[in-house]
């Protein structure tokens, strides 16, 4: 038997054990264990604030750490750093390339960055000494578009690409400290937990992989999706982590056990998530459709149990404020010209609970 | 040579498999209860599950003062 056959009974023979794995564990399922928890009451979103000032298609926002700024980025070549109490727009940063795909906020506030099809991570100062806002670096190792960036701190930052992998750079020098390659697909996006010692990343190879930052090594690989996995987010305690995917469904993949525990689907739902994003304590989670709709499922249920209305265009990103107080949309040009004149293009709505509205 | 960079791609592809074969792996009856538990905790203190009053919702338009 030659070697390459003899691999290829032993990968076959590897995903076997793991198959068998874990089902050894499976002596549960996650519907059986909530059996007798109720589903939540309906969940109804009002639009507090409508941020307006993108020209074009929104790709990104990212909130900052204080739950009162965030970024957001438009293939209008800006990048705009807004208050969402007062609507005040605190930065708008021109871009060098307009063929932006995302953007972060540094935990620390002092920086945001954003990359696309130009393959780079462009870093930018916001505390610049001149109040100026400019390019800190721009980290060019990509071999293809950069889908999505996410700080761990002022000195590293963790990139997505459509080269298929995942790198690490040290910001100060501008250089790769580690890559992160193993998918087969492009890479789409990406999350990094609390305790920032891990991330996971979504692609196009229909999984997501979990990543110890330190050694490299990817240490789960979670499969079950049928088409690309476009979003991907940590449930809060940082056990379990949710994917939305091409396949019109989202998925909750525990880490410890290594397995989907659920499924979030519906049949009347058949297009594409391209956003998601957990409630603070978990139990809610917010998806965006290509459908124009942001779907609010109870996590632990898997019922539909809130619709974001208002949003006549496509749903591109969606982030929930670190104080879980407030869920931001951002959205695409719709191609109907009929809904222009409500001047609901190209806006960002943040939406919140309000007790009141049930009374 | 393809040949030999597939061989490396393939052992490369063996030696991750056998990596994620052998991490430990909790009962899923576990990780549900726990995942459920964390739900309820923090239930409270989810703005967007249980709603604000609005004198905490900073995002409420403000009322507009005037002067007696």
């Amino acid at each position: 038997m030659g070697e390459m056959e003899q691999l290829r009974k032993e990968a076959e023979s590897l995903k076997d054990q793991i198959t068998a794995a874990r089902k050894a564990v499976a002596d549960a399922t996650l519907p059986d264990t909530v059996s007798s928890t109720a589903v939540v009451g309906r969940v109804q979103l009002k639009t507090r604030k409508t941020l307006r000032g993108h020209l074009a298609k929104i790709y990104a926002m990212h909130w900052a750490t204080d739950a009162k700024l965030c970024v957001s980025a438009s293939q209008d070549g800006k990048l705009i750093v807004w208050d969402t109490l007062t609507t005040n727009k605190v930065n708008a940063i021109p871009l060098k390339s307009s063929w932006v795909m995302t953007c972060a906020y540094a935990p620390s506030g002092n920086m945001v960055a954003c990359g696309g099809l130009d393959n780079m991570c462009s870093i930018y100062n916001l505390k610049g000494k001149d109040g100026n806002v400019k390019v800190m670096r721009e980290l060019a190792a990509h071999t293809g578009y950069l889908s999505c960036c996410r700080f761990l701190s002022d000195s590293e930052i963790i990139t997505s690409s459509g080269d298929c992998t995942c790198l690490l750079w040290d910001i100060e020098t501008g250089t790769q400290k580690t890559t992160f390659a193993g998918h087969l697909g492009d890479c789409m996006s990406l999350a990094v937990p609390g305790d920032f010692k891990t991330f996971v990343s979504g692609a196009c190879d229909f999984t997501a992989k979990l990543w110890d930052i330190r050694d490299s090594n990817c240490t789960h690989t979670f499969s079950g999706h049928e088409s690309d996995v476009n979003a991907i987010a940590f449930f809060p305690n940082g056990n379990a982590v949710i994917t939305g995917s091409d396949d019109a469904t989202c998925k909750l993949f525990d880490l410890r056990s290594d397995q989907e525990l659920i499924t979030y689907q519906d049949s009347s739902i058949m297009c594409g998530v391209t956003s998601i994003a957990p409630s603070l304590s978990g139990r809610l989670i917010l998806a965006g459709y290509d459908d124009f709709n942001v779907n609010i499922w109870d996590s632990l249920k898997a019922e539909r149990v809130g619709v974001l209305a208002g949003h006549d265009n496509r749903v591109s990103c969606i982030g929930v404020s670190t104080d879980g107080m407030a869920c931001c949309t951002g959205s695409w040009d719709s191609f109907l010209p009929s809904f222009s004149f409500k001047g609901q293009d190209n806006v960002m709505r943040l939406c919140k609970q309000n007790k009141q509205q049930y009374l | 040579m393809s040949g030999a960079s597939n061989l490396v791609a393939m052992k490369k592809v063996v030696q991750q498999l056998r990596f994620e074969a052998s991490i430990n792996r909790v009962k899923v009856s576990q990780a549900a209860a726990d995942l459920q538990q964390f739900c309820m905790q923090h239930a409270l203190q989810d703005p967007l599950l249980t709603g604000l009053s609005s004198n905490t919702n900073p995002f409420r338009p403000q009322k507009l003062c005037s002067f007696l």
